[in-house]
């Protein structure tokens, strides 16, 4: 634990050096020369966006797509059907990231499955871009919505919905003024997944996307650049961005849901 | 609740439709590992065993398997180790900072992977000196299995009550006889499923790995290397197969080994209420 939290002290610290641009070497001098690359640069800036935006774009998609799976397995399903579908659901969360990722990239190829069954209509696949990248991690990061919305709908009784119907409101009603507040904490829960993860990943947009996202931007200055401290100080990007996400997700109530 | 039929349907059909969209790139692999072609088109022109084969005779597919299972080993022990005496601290003992220790362990898979890889990386190479090696790669997946140790322990802790502990000092065992005789079985099933999970999640991690292994490849990392490669495609397809047998038999496993499955796998973890995710 030590070790965790030194490492993570001597990556903020590393924030703040600088890289000497003629000899390549990490120089330990304090300054926020890199932050200033990473506002004043529009390159960067734009990658920040995007990668904001996609997150939020998937949170969305999740949160329509889980919500009547959730609402079937907490309401309507028996309850020998309602944990059978739990660990249906939970098992691809489990099953190889990298493999699934992959899988993505044969079914979107040129030859792949998406071509063959669109070509009838004559649309052609999204090929590799932002579109895959959103499609992809909506497809990964799934189930992290799924689970505590399903969660949450658990926890609300079934006697405060029947109260809503004997009160005269009608189904739809009782959606709107019962069941969606109750349960919105639970999604902000499964957002702050959905969120965090899709902001730090760098391998799916690698693998489907040709468009850079932040931990792109990281990945290429650790390896190949060499440029320690700029990375230090893009990757702090996702962090903060977290760190005000979880402040805003705490006032909602979502702690109480995970 | 009360619904009507339509609307019964309705729900009985999307959650149909989300169960296939969550496991069709699963199928898709699956089939294409009996492709009996190496190009990867749609749809396939014959059915073949011929890529386990090969796969099964490929060197460096054997030596990243066999470092992915040390590699998990190592972590699992690791966690299993700290995990437990974490949760203990937690669950048994009231000190300083107690509140603190549940948000530490959490951390490592909150923040990004590549935030904790970046970490480690520097900290190993430009702080400690050390070359990367098998060892680092074990320190490094330890970091976020201590969590699923240490929550499945937490959980099982606090369901279950001091009173026999008590008892069992009360009649004269010494505690190492109560920690063997009284809490330990207690404990088993909750150590079984969380060492399990951490396996699994050992198993499949990319991230951390690519910033703390040196030249041993761990299986996930293979398949990174060979995406590029064409040719090798077809034995990647196996090995994905494989891959994906062998992550998700442990939580299987796991998820029977504790009363609620969604408790002890879930993002989450266990019944601690903390912002806990695999690493992906």
């Amino acid at each position: 634990m030590v070790a965790y939290l030194g490492s993570l002290a001597v990556l903020f610290v590393a924030a703040f050096w600088q890289l000497d641009t003629f000899t390549g070497q990490i120089v330990h001098e304090y300054s926020f020369s890199n932050f200033q690359t990473l506002w004043e640069n529009d390159v960067y800036r734009q990658i920040v966006l995007r990668t904001v935006g996609i997150a939020a774009a998937v949170t969305v998609t999740d949160a329509i797509i889980a919500f009547p799976i959730a609402f079937y397995m907490a309401k309507v399903a028996s309850p020998r059907a309602r944990a059978a579908l739990a660990v249906a659901v939970l098992m691809p969360l489990w099953a190889s990231y990298l493999v699934k990722v992959y899988a993505w990239r044969t079914i979107l190829a040129e030859d792949g499955i998406l071509n063959w069954l669109l070509d009838p209509f004559g649309i052609s696949r999204p090929g590799k871009g932002v579109i895959a990248t959103w499609l992809v991690f909506s497809y990964l990061w799934l189930p992290y919505m799924i689970l505590p919305i399903y969660a949450g709908l658990e926890r609300i009784p079934n006697s405060l919905v029947d109260a809503s119907g004997d009160l005269g409101g009608r189904p739809g009603m009782t959606f709107r003024r019962v069941i969606l507040p109750l349960a919105f904490p639970a999604v902000v829960a499964g957002s702050i997944f959905t969120f965090s993860l899709t902001l730090g990943d760098y391998i799916t947009p690698q693998l489907v996307s040709s468009k850079q996202f932040i931990g792109n931007v990281v990945y290429a200055n650790v390896g190949v650049a060499n440029n320690l401290p700029l990375a230090a100080a893009f990757a702090t990007v996702p962090v903060v961005v977290m760190v005000l996400y979880l402040l805003v997700a705490r006032r909602l109530g979502a702690f109480e849901q995970l | 609740m009360q619904l009507s039929r339509g609307a019964r349907w309705g729900l009985r059909v999307a959650t149909g439709l989300v169960l296939a969209f969550l496991y069709a790139p699963i199928v898709v692999i699956a089939i294409y590992a009996f492709n009996d072609r190496r190009t990867q088109q749609w749809p396939l022109e014959g059915v073949s065993t011929q890529w386990f084969d090969k796969a099964f005779h490929n060197q460096g597919v054997r030596d990243a398997l066999w470092t992915s299972v040390q590699a998990g080993l190592g972590a699992t022990a690791i966690a299993l180790v700290l995990g437990t005496l974490a949760a203990f601290a937690v669950a048994r003992y009231d000190f300083f900072g107690r509140e603190s220790v549940s948000f530490l362990v959490v951390l490592p898979i909150a923040l990004p992977g590549i935030v904790t890889g970046m970490a480690l990386n520097s900290t190993f190479t430009e702080v400690l000196g050390v070359d990367l090696t098998l060892f680092t790669v074990i320190v490094g997946h330890a970091t976020f299995c201590i969590v699923v140790v240490y929550n499945n322990a937490v959980a099982r802790l606090r369901r279950t009550s001091t009173s026999f502990e008590e008892a069992s000092a009360d009649l004269g065992a010494h505690s190492w006889q109560t920690f063997r005789h009284v809490t330990f079985p207690q404990l088993r099933s909750a150590l079984v499923a969380g060492a399990l999970l951490a396996f699994a999640l050992s198993f499949d991690e990319v991230i951390v790995t690519t910033f703390t292994a040196g030249d041993g490849e761990t299986l996930p990392i293979w398949i990174l290397d060979n995406l590029s490669r064409p040719n090798n495609l077809p034995v990647v397809n196996v090995v994905g197969v494989v891959v994906i047998l062998l992550s998700i038999i442990p939580v299987y496993i796991a998820t029977r080994l504790t009363s609620d499955p969604v408790q002890s796998a879930a993002p989450g973890g266990g019944g601690d209420k903390v912002a806990a995710a695999p690493v992906p």
